[in-house]
């Protein structure tokens, strides 16, 4: 007991999607007697339990659409969910989308400012990783010029390192070491392992069935926002695999 | 790592959060300063051009072909309003956008949402501050000297201001995101912000002509109180002003009653759109 680092409890999530985007058209539903439906509902997640304890890795595995992005983001609270509870324990940092909090017109060097910042560092652990993250994303000289100015490769670089050195305790990862070519992405898992190692807690979502099962020891299999199967990484891709 | 507690992990604490991550925040606001400027060759400047602007044509419509220069120093009547109101307008307009302007980061990352509008908020101050700076320039060389009550009542209408805008802001950025018609709502309200309060007009010319009661309701705006209020700190301790035979018609009670009032008003917007923000943020993620 006590040795969770993230425990999601009955949790459900349904989506409204909503037809309307303006005022006008509300208003006119009303008074047309609210005829016909101005959203759907669909159900992403319905009544999830998982509990992650400390250190551990952990897979969520699924088709499109089977709600492994929607956890993800309600574990990192950017979504709150409808009916039970999420609990974390620690620093929790998200990678939803690499690169999500940099701004094109910034150098380089002001983005890892800011994006370290914004996913939990103080700026003086900024300051003080500040060299490693350059290192590690192998932009050099570039550092100081702005970031519109970057070819993809190296922008995904920069933005994957600061998200790696910024040492959460919950790690949460979303379909992003497709980052760079192939010697950088083994930078990366390396990296990741790292991290594993250190005893951080990682929570990945991703297509890549081999990496997954290097990368993670456990797999949760989602189908249609249930969960089907939770078990040993490698029993977990052969379910999927089968179907 | 482990000696922490299990927490839900949107622990909102509101504007309460904002505090605890000030380096997020100074970050936040140097990249929207940074970034408002990009290759301008004026860069900052910008902020003064525009209310220089708009100075030169109230100055020369109302103050020369209408008039209202008679009034003694109403150079420093006007822009002590003008750069309240344009403190406001900026506050508030920005503020609205926050939000839906940094929907990729709310969608991304948590972080306190009420960081944006609070940025905007921290901007227009930085905007602000130079134009005050002119204003108390131009009020020395008017012979300006005010009593320490009056700087005190300035200090508290930048604050009423600062409030009102950012409850206003917070209030309507959550609209923006269900309702993007919010953004043209606000437009609307900035127009007629420089209206609703006597910045190019004397004050007493609404109790007059549209009677008490429409006055009692015009003096509940904190824009009015809070222009009026610079009037009294600024123009009417100017040396041509206390010369004049009338000497500076300010409204009755002003720092004894409506600026509390204002106050009070300005306090219950904020808490008024911080709680609808908190109440409407669970859905922004999913709004975008």
């Amino acid at each position: 007991m006590g040795n969770e680092a993230i425990i999601v409890e009955n949790v459900s999530k349904r989506f409204n999607l909503r037809h309307t985007r303006s005022l006008k058209e509300t208003v006119v539903w009303l008074f047309k007697g609210r005829r016909g439906d101005l959203s759907s509902t669909f159900m992403a997640l319905d009544g999830i339990d998982l509990s992650v304890d400390v250190g551990e890795s952990v897979a969520l595995l699924g088709f499109n659409g089977s709600g492994k992005s929607t956890l993800l983001k309600l574990i990192s609270g950017v979504m709150s969910s409808d009916t039970g509870s999420i609990r974390t324990r620690g620093k929790v940092a998200g990678l939803i989308e690499v690169g999500a909090g940099f701004h094109p017109d910034l150098t380089g060097r002001e983005n890892v400012y800011l994006n370290g910042v914004i996913l939990g560092m103080t700026e003086q652990e900024t300051t003080d990783r500040f060299d490693e993250i350059v290192e590690f994303s192998e932009i050099g000289k570039f550092i100081d010029t702005e970031v519109k100015f970057y070819s993809s490769g190296m922008f995904l670089r920069l933005a994957f390192s600061v998200a790696v050195h910024t040492k959460p305790d919950v790690f949460l990862i979303d379909e992003i070491l497709s980052v760079g070519d192939e010697p950088f992405q083994k930078k990366c898992l390396a990296r990741i392992q790292e991290l594993r190692e250190s005893g951080c807690t990682l929570v990945v979502v991703s297509h890549d069935l081999d990496m997954v099962s290097k990368v993670c020891d456990r797999g949760v299999v989602l189908r249609q926002g249930t969960k089907v199967a939770d078990g040993p990484i490698i029993d977990a891709v052969r379910l999927l695999r089968e179907n | 790592m482990s000696a922490e507690l299990l927490a839900a992990p949107d622990k909102g604490g509101g504007l309460f959060d904002v505090f605890r991550r000030r380096d997020l925040l100074r970050l936040i606001v140097r990249k929207e300063l940074k970034v408002r400027y990009r290759s301008s060759v004026l860069g900052l400047l910008w902020s003064y051009v525009r209310p220089g602007v708009q100075f030169v044509v109230f100055y020369f419509a109302l103050g020369v072909f209408l008039g209202l220069n008679k009034q003694p120093n109403f150079v420093i009547y006007m822009f002590s309003g003008i750069i309240l109101v344009n403190f406001f307008s900026e506050a508030f307009g920005q503020a609205t956008r926050s939000v839906v302007a940094n929907g990729a980061l709310v969608k991304k990352i948590y972080l306190p949402r009420e960081l944006f509008p609070v940025a905007s908020v921290w901007v227009a101050i930085v905007h602000f501050l130079p134009q005050l700076l002119i204003l108390l320039t131009a009020c020395f060389f008017f012979g300006w000297t005010p009593s320490p009550i009056q700087l005190v009542g300035a200090v508290a209408a930048f604050v009423m201001v600062t409030m009102l805008s950012l409850g206003l802001g917070l209030l309507f950025a959550a609209a923006n995101v269900m309702f993007r018609d919010s953004e043209n709502i606000v437009d609307l309200m900035l127009m007629m912000a420089t209206w609703l309060s006597p910045v190019l007009y004397p004050w007493y010319l609404v109790r007059d002509t549209l009677g008490e009661t429409f006055y009692f309701f015009y003096q509940l705006n904190p824009m009015t109180i809070a222009v009026e209020i610079f009037h009294a700190a600024f123009w009417a301790p100017t040396a041509a002003v206390q010369a004049a035979p009338e000497g500076a018609r300010l409204p009755e009670h002003l720092m004894s009653q409506w600026l509390p009032i204002g106050l009070l008003i300005s306090l219950f917007i904020l808490v008024l759109g911080q709680s609808v923000f908190r109440r409407l943020e669970g859905r922004f993620a999913q709004e975008l």
